[in-house]
């Protein structure tokens, strides 16, 4: 006989039966938080400025960052599952440079295009190759395709290079009316589109709940049985090709291609995605939180130039507090969990 | 409960549906198996004994395509089959629920359940469908809990049984446990075995791995017992004595165990020399009470009280690891400000965390180089310890602790739990201290490692070690202390002492809180 001591049996349907009351399941809560700051922030501009609460602000919003969310996509994919992506700004230079020299050179625009997106995609994909299959840190190896990219800009002109492409600018400049006089580029339409195919795979499909499953724990996705490797691999290709159509969508902005396009890009895509309510260690978060991510960034920098007087660093120090703040709310959270 | 008497197996009819023929795996260092039969037959559960180390895991591994055999042959239905890994391995027919819970706890129940092979509507995920089947297969082993409520939200025990309803789910042939009750409680253990015997009923065949020895007679069918790396035999439960069972898992007689209880109540008389340790008031808020505890040289002082009573934030307290917010510490008859495990270490405090492998060992390190780890920390790392002092010391552990290989460049990793355990004594052993704190050291242990493991602190303590020692089985606990210190809701409710401290009169002060005694005079 053996006298086994434990705390009095627990009935399995005990501590999920008697919750007392309907609340937000925690998971949510960063988003929910980021939401209501972004709520907070605008509104504090609408009443501080005139004309500030308009829809064309709004829309605004998603104009001026249409590669950011598109970037902030991406991502996503990758620090669900634990890794990171520091190449993305240098990626989207590269295929500024491609975009505007292959137009220079008088491709048609649709091959430029795919040639770019295709270019992202393999870039991406070899770095999550080399990440899975070498065991490789992802930060060091995404850093080297960072430089990479950022001196293969180089290569191909040290000038800045603009696009003179008649349907390039076309697509460029046309805009989209909406209701309410307010009007949107063909650029917010493509980024609202990578959005919702963002939502729809990691939530519906297979391949975006292993995305989830690798970041919890990989080693239990491996012994589950599931496609480690494809997922892992994945998320870079994603990236990369957010990465390529963020290219795309910051030449149809600027109208030019620069090897010193995005720098430093690659981080405000990460503040946004943290900001987002992303956990860096993977597993928890969702794409939604880091649009809202974006938007919360584009706010702050549309108040300090309303503000007129403001130099633009403070952004940069508000983004910076911001960060931290989030980083210690969602490290409380968590704090909170494991103590139940 | 409707249950089913099944008959007995049928063993000599049938054809086995596992069997694996001259199994032999080494690792570096290591022979964990050699030349190792097994066979497992539909529709019974087979019961896989051993002490730690003897190879049950590696097998069990060997099985499910977490590692590839260096030689033998493994046939399902008849069919020689290699698995490239576990994907491979459940494709074929054999699930898996290991000990430590291997889901994420980041995703619903249902995912946890059904990740892998959702129901599909048009390539997208059907939550609702999945919902439903996740109900479904949690209903047929009895777990009334929401599917969709995130499983990170659940106790351990709880995802374990969710493991289960995960395995369950896709129709195997073949169902390895892997110590599934080590984290259960006893209804959750009746709930399990209910639903074994309904998979066994429908045929599939169970292999149970297990250190309780009172489940396996209850449960299974037949078993197979391996003592280091090599194949004892194959047995009919029914057959085998637990007598029988247990000499043939430690392959020595049972006078050890016997011999343990005699050291352990050597006498608390005479004593001179001050206190080791004297804590006056302290505590922490929310982790427990002030408690006022004096430990001798040469005592062995035991904590007895439930999960979560305080057994190891006294500890912690006493390590310094957390700080107390009350209270004062002497050491030796001086005041001592604990400010962390470095101020404790220095007084000639030792804490041996019931984490081994969270908190303890280095995994990648030898076993040498785990040993001398502390001793290193304590001379400073200026002052390198000759290679020769090194191996001497090395060795003379290994010898006295019986740790097993004798092979001081074995890597930790590739021991079996017992033997990590001794190591991280050893360790702690090496820096010569005067008090040693032991939580849990014989958790996940079995029986023969755990007998020397008691031995051990007798000797300790009979050489004036002062040590206390907690364990969440109150006979270990009442065996080898001197006095007994009762927790219970954080508090401190009393010390027991002397040589007719029984498990029942613990067991009361557990329950109730009071003496009997001083209940019997209300």
């Amino acid at each position: 006989m053996k006298t086994e001591l434990r705390s009095a049996p627990v009935r399995p349907g005990a501590a999920s039966g008697t919750r007392p009351r309907p609340r937000v399941p925690s998971r949510f809560v960063p988003v929910l938080a980021t939401f209501a700051l972004f709520l907070a922030t605008f509104g504090a501009g609408s009443l501080r400025y005139e004309g500030f609460a308009s829809g064309q602000v709004v829309a605004n919003l998603f104009i001026d960052n249409t590669f950011l969310i598109v970037l902030a996509v991406g991502m996503t994919f990758v620090i669900l599952t634990g890794g990171i992506d520091l190449s993305v700004g240098s990626v989207v230079a590269l295929s500024t440079m491609v975009t505007a020299s292959g137009l220079q050179a008088g491709w048609p625009v649709p091959v430029v295009i795919l040639a770019v997106l295709a270019l992202g995609s393999v870039f991406g994909l070899l770095m999550g190759l080399v990440i899975h299959y070498f065991d490789i840190q992802p930060f060091i190896v995404t850093l080297a395709g960072m430089f990479l990219a950022r001196g293969l800009c180089f290569v191909i002109d040290v000038e800045s290079i603009s696009i003179k492409n008649e349907t390039f600018r076309d697509l460029a400049t046309g805009i989209i009316e909406l209701p309410g006089g307010v009007s949107i580029t063909y650029g917010v339409v493509v980024a609202l589109l990578v959005v919702a195919v963002a939502v729809y795979v990691l939530h519906q499909t297979r391949f975006g709940r292993t995305v989830y499953a690798v970041g919890g724990s990989e080693s239990s996705a491996m012994l589950m049985g599931l496609s480690t490797a494809r997922v892992k691999v994945g998320v870079y290709a994603i990236s990369g090709f957010c990465s390529a159509l963020g290219g795309l969508l910051f030449a149809l902005y600027m109208l030019s291609g620069y090897g010193l396009h995005a720098v430093g890009m690659e981080l405000q895509a990460i503040a946004a995605v943290v900001v987002g309510g992303t956990l860096l260690t993977g597993g928890a978060g969702y794409v939604l939180g880091s649009v809202i991510g974006v938007l919360m960034l584009g706010t702050i920098q549309t108040i300090i130039s309303f503000e007129g007087t403001l130099s633009s660093w403070w952004t940069m120090i508000v983004v910076g507090v911001l960060l931290l703040v989030f980083i210690v709310m969602q490290r409380a959270i968590l704090r909170r969990q494991a103590r139940h | 409960m409707t249950e089913t008497l099944s008959a007995a197996p049928p063993a000599a009819t049938a054809e086995p549906i596992v069997d694996m023929r001259g199994i032999s795996i080494e690792f570096p260092g290591v022979k964990a198996l050699q030349d190792v039969d097994f066979r497992l037959f539909p529709g019974e559960v087979h019961a896989l004994m051993g002490e730690n180390g003897a190879g049950k895991s590696t097998l069990i591994k060997a099985l499910t395509g977490v590692y590839s055999v260096d030689s033998g042959v493994t046939r399902l239905a008849g069919r020689p089959v290699t698995f490239s890994g576990p994907a491979a391995a459940q494709d074929a027919g054999i699930s898996t629920v290991y000990q430590e819970v291997n889901l994420c706890t980041n995703l619903t129940v249902a995912e946890n359940i059904l990740l892998g092979r959702e129901p599909r509507r048009f390539g997208a995920i059907d939550a609702r469908a999945m919902r439903v089947r996740a109900a479904e297969l949690l209903d047929r082993i009895g777990l009334d809990i929401d599917p969709v409520s995130v499983l990170g939200s659940h106790p351990i025990a709880v995802q374990q049984l969710v493991a289960i309803a995960r395995a369950v789910a896709v129709d195997s042939h073949v169902l390895v446990l892997d110590e599934p009750t080590s984290s259960l409680d006893s209804d959750e253990v009746a709930e399990l075995f209910r639903t074994m015997r309904v998979l066994r009923d429908n045929g599939v065949a169970i292999l149970f791995v297990t250190h309780f020895i009172d489940q396996v007679y209850e449960i299974s069918d037949r078993m197979t017992v391996l003592r280091n790396g090599r194949l004892v035999g194959e047995y009919a439960t029914a057959e085998l004595s637990r007598i029988g069972l247990v000499s043939a898992m430690i392959g020595r007689e049972l006078g050890e165990l016997e011999e343990v209880e005699r050291l352990a109540t050597h006498d608390t008389a005479e004593r001179s020399a001050p206190p080791v340790l004297r804590a006056k008031g302290l505590g922490r808020s929310g982790a427990i009470e002030p408690f006022d505890l004096e430990i001798n040289p040469g005592e062995v002082v035991g904590l007895a009280g439930l999960l979560g009573s305080g057994r190891t934030e006294l500890a912690r307290l006493l390590f310094g690891a957390d700080r107390a917010d009350s209270g004062r510490v002497e050491v030796g008859g001086n005041p001592l400000h604990l400010r962390g495990p470095r101020t404790a270490i220095a007084a000639g405090i030792a804490f041996c965390s019931e984490d081994r492998k969270g908190e303890g060992l280095i995994p990648d390190l030898s076993v040498r180089d785990n040993l001398v780890l502390a001793m290193q920390a304590a001379r400073g790392w200026t002052r390198p310890i000759p290679r020769r002092v090194k191996n001497e010391l090395v060795e003379s552990y290994l010898e006295t602790l019986d740790i097993r290989p004798r092979d001081p460049d074995a890597l930790i990793r590739n021991l079996s739990g017992g033997n990590q355990q001794k190591v991280l004594l050893a360790r702690w052993l090496v820096t010569k201290p005067k008090l040693l704190i032991l939580d849990e050291p014989t958790r996940g242990i079995d029986v023969g490692a755990k007998a020397q493991i008691q031995k051990l602190v007798a000797e300790l303590a009979a050489e004036g070690l002062a040590i206390v020692f907690i364990s969440a089985e109150l006979e270990e606990v009442v065996r080898i202390s001197d006095r007994i210190v009762v927790l219970r809701d954080r508090r401190k409710v009393a010390e027991l002492a002397g040589p007719d401290v029984g498990v029942d009169e613990v067991m009361d002060l557990i329950a109730s809180g009071e003496p009997e005694r001083e209940r019997a005079a209300s």
